[in-house]
């Protein structure tokens, strides 16, 4: 497969992996070269995490080989594979928060001058390492003071240095924004220059085309396509990995307004210290978009109109009477749903099996005597599974072992299971897989339909448009704009968060 | 040779029935173990097994220990939802002392025997109360908020006694100390009622569900309506209920109440009992069975270390030896080992 030019630096020749009865992955081959960046794409549940970690040593095969150039090696934890110039950067930065820069990156291997630490010299090491990654930073300041993109350069100059070889990036892009992104990509361009083979782990496809030169693709477990990106277009890369033709349906948005039914939910005048009050509608069959950048207070309305923060003042309506939120509990019993930004923290309970996971808030809202017998608890994670697709070996399972995408679809099989009048989405598709995307969006469109109320916050502008017959932009912790039908196109939003002259909130 | 992770994903989605057959039961660490203690015992002892009938109840060693067994068996079970909620009450053995301290002076001092009863069962729930208080209305950490009352506890009952060992022969206290129903002591009646009772009322309802809920993830049971705050209050109540209970049991089976001794480290037991019995301190999953017959192992033990005439402080070095094997046995390493014997399918 490799083109006569490129020096293959880390290979994978026939990889087996099998938890249980299931093959993660099956007979995978995989090859980074000296000086490319090769991204590594697939859904969740394709065995990407799981070849990163066999190609790391976290995980030994089942079969087939690894051979750093060209000699077979077997590596045996991940200390092993750095020692052998196989680094890893993961989606949250694996270093010392509490200890300064310098520190965190020579930590295990300080210089030491009679015995102890020299301190001045890492400092100056330090320095002088980060500088040849364009920063200049005091290396003496907790990391922890640092924005997540300085930490994720951090953790590559460390990576780096400890191996040489082979950099993995495992999602490091996630929690950046646009600007950090691109900092981040010269700094892996400045390494592949220097010769180093990268492998990039995404769920973002332009970032890919942007910084990548090859791509491989996984589904379930299998190598469909290892190939050079400037044959490929984001079509063919999107059906490779689903293996149907899955794109985003940008639906016309005219829908706004012609479906919509009574008011479902007013919020009056709600507000808390630190964000300034706001008035809200939202319809049956509606589904009110919410953008803005992070910080702007997006999450913290959705956290006031679910009770997780107490409100200092202001109103709710549901289909015109007023009702008291001021703890989950009691929004749930006025029918609303809630799936927060963070699944893994206020989310899922990870050891209790995907049925009570999705029963769970339905029996809160029954109380604790009527208990759902197991023939109903079967019977709705049966229904609601089926409806999400949510793919589970069974639903006995901890939903700890399911993939990102169907834990989501299992938090939000919770809220379908209560009936609700109205749900909040935080950040629904964050941190998932394209295909799992896709079915999100179209679900959240197939809820409208249905007749619910929708509140949905989402960073991404087009999956936004997509779905939303309304969207609210925040800025600065106060909703600054509503657009309305046509006026709804990631332009409009752009201007309205950046701040230019738009219609005033109404 | 590794652990399963988040890649499992078959097509197919089968929900497949529970399938619990009883060879599972039986080949539980805590049965094996338990097994293999009474089969010291029997060694040591070899009429240990023998259970005769006179004066209209059961007289054996085996009956010794459900009997002496019960007060720990009854702490774990309040003790297993508080650890179930990734809690935890060190104050119950200070509980059983003031529980008993109550009941003994009110008896002495001439009120009715059922008012002593219920005075005592009353002071257990206060206390029980008082601590849910303080880990949910004040967040205090359960085993701060708890070690408060563990300490003043002795202190309380020391004051309801006034630092007398005060003695009594009122029947019905005596009665559940060391009476009889159907040929078995009070004191296992009772355990075996409360465990019945709390397994029935916690699968029966939703609590069981929604304890273990709060107890993996309190924040995601927050979002998800739960109100924890209540629940923690009813699991420490009931835990309280439960000392105070066994407090009663103490104090009838020696006829007075010792404040200084009376239930002195059965916390300890207690929390051991859970743990031998599979709850994990990290909260979640929970077995109030399973938790009795941990208080089981530990009594059997403690007999079989008694009958064999060893001293007792041999029996704290034993304790400890079987506590280390059972807890290796439920180790993820030992399950790990366990599974790597199996074969891992086709291989390559």
């Amino acid at each position: 497969m490799s083109e006569p030019a490129a020096r293959p630096v880390l290979e994978a020749r026939g990889i087996v992996k099998i938890f249980g009865q299931h093959r993660a992955l099956d007979t995978v081959d995989f090859t980074a070269n000296a000086g490319e960046v090769h991204a590594l794409l697939g859904e969740n549940g394709a065995g990407k995490s799981t070849l990163i970690k066999i190609l790391t040593g976290a995980y030994q095969p089942d079969g087939g080989e690894l051979l750093l150039d060209g000699q077979p090696i077997s590596l045996r934890d991940p200390l092993h594979g750095q020692g052998y110039g196989i680094g890893t950067v993961y989606q949250e930065v694996n270093l010392l928060p509490n200890r300064s820069v310098a520190e965190n990156l020579f930590l295990g291997r300080q210089p030491t001058r009679f015995g102890l630490v020299d301190r001045k010299k890492i400092d100056a090491q330090a320095r002088e390492l980060l500088s040849r990654y364009g920063l200049d930073i005091d290396v003496r300041a907790e990391l922890s003071e640092y924005s997540v993109a300085v930490q994720q350069i951090v953790a590559i100059a460390r990576a780096v240095e400890l191996s040489g070889k082979v950099l993995v990036l495992d999602e490091p892009t996630a929690s950046l924004d646009r600007n950090e992104v691109q900092r981040l990509f010269e700094v892996v361009r400045g390494l592949k220059a220097n010769g180093l083979a990268i492998i990039f782990i995404t769920h973002f496809l332009d970032q890919v085309f942007d910084l990548a030169d090859r791509v491989t693709i996984l589904r379930n477990g299998r190598k469909v396509a290892s190939q050079a990106l400037d044959t490929l277009n984001t079509t063919d890369v999107v059906r490779m990995m689903l293996g149907k033709d899955v794109a985003f349906e940008h639906h016309p948005t005219a829908l706004a307004g012609a479906t919509r039914g009574q008011v479902r939910v007013a919020f009056k005048g709600l507000n808390r210290k630190g964000l300034l009050p706001f008035d809200l509608t939202v319809h049956e069959g509606e589904v009110v978009g919410v953008a803005g950048l992070l910080g702007s207070g997006r999450t913290e309305v959705a956290r006031l109109m679910f009770g997780v923060d107490g409100s200092d003042g202001g109103q709710i309506l549901v289909d015109g009477q007023p009702v008291t939120i001021r703890n989950p509990a009691q929004a749930v019993a006025a029918g609303f749903g809630f799936c927060p930004e963070d699944r893994k923290i206020d989310g899922i309970f990870g050891d209790l099996s995907v049925r009570e996971n999705i029963i769970i808030a339905l029996q809160a809202k029954l109380g604790w005597f009527k208990a759902l017998n197991r023939e109903d608890q079967v019977e709705l994670a049966g229904r609601y599974a089926e409806a999400l697709d949510i793919r589970a070996a069974n639903h006995d399972m901890p939903v700890k072992l399911l993939s990102g995408g169907n834990q989501q679809k299992v938090i939000l099989a919770r809220w379908l299971a209560i009936d609700p009048t109205f749900l909040i989405l935080d950040e629904p598709t964050r941190g998932i897989d394209v295909g799992a995307h896709a079915e999100i969006v179209r679900t959240i469109n197939r809820l409208r339909e249905e007749g619910l109320a929708l509140f949905v916050i989402s960073s991404e502008l087009d999956e936004v448009v997509a779905y939303s017959n309304r969207v609210v932009v925040m800025r600065d912790r106060e909703m600054v704009a509503e657009l309305d039908g046509d006026a709804i196109a990631p332009d409009a939003i752009v201007q309205a968060i950046a701040g230019t002259p738009q219609e005033a909130r109404s | 040779m590794t652990r399963p992770t988040v890649d499992i994903r078959p097509t197919t989605q089968p929900p497949l029935p529970p399938s619990r057959p009883l060879t599972h039961f039986f080949t539980r660490p805590q049965v094996i173990a338990l097994a293999a203690v009474l089969l010291v015992n029997w060694i040591l002892f070899p009429g240990f097994f023998t259970i005769t009938w006179q004066d209209g109840r059961f007289f054996g060693s085996l009956i010794d220990v459900l009997n002496r067994g019960a007060p720990v068996a009854i702490l774990a079970i309040g003790m297993t939802m508080v650890i179930a909620t990734k809690g935890v009450d060190l104050s119950v053995g200070a509980v059983m002392a003031i529980s008993g301290a109550v009941a003994a002076v009110m008896v002495s001092s001439g009120y009715p025997a059922w008012i002593a009863v219920l005075a005592a069962l009353g002071t257990g729930l206060i206390c029980g109360l008082w601590n849910g208080i303080l880990v949910t209305v004040l967040e205090i950490q359960p085993i701060i908020a708890t070690l408060v009352l563990m300490v003043a506890g002795r202190g309380l009952a020391q004051l309801v006694t006034e630092g007398y060992i005060v003695t009594f022969s009122d029947p019905v206290l005596i009665f559940i100390g060391t009476g009889s129903f159907l040929g078995f002591p009070m004191p296992v009646v009772i355990a075996a009622v409360m465990m019945i009772a709390a397994t029935l009322i916690v699968r029966r309802t939703a609590l069981g569900l929604l304890i273990e809920a709060v107890g993996v993830n309190r924040s995601a049971a927050r979002f998800a309506g739960l109100s924890a705050g209540a629940l923690l209050l009813i699991v420490y109540t009931f835990a309280g209920l439960c000392a105070a209970i066994s407090g009663l049991i103490v104090a009838g089976d020696i006829r007075g109440a010792d404040a200084n001794n009376a239930g002195l480290w059965l916390e300890l037991d207690a929390i051991l009992a859970v743990v031998i019995g599979g709850t994990s301190l990290m909260g979640g999953r929970f077995s109030i069975p399973m938790a009795v017959l941990g208080a089981m192992i530990i009594q059997a033990m403690n007999t079989g270390i008694l009958i064999s005439g060893f001293s007792p402080q041999f029996n704290l070095v034993v304790k400890s030896a079987v506590i280390i094997v059972i807890l290796v046995m439920q180790s993820p390493l030992s399950a790990q080992l366990f599974r790597r014997r199996t074969p891992p399918g086709a291989s390559k």
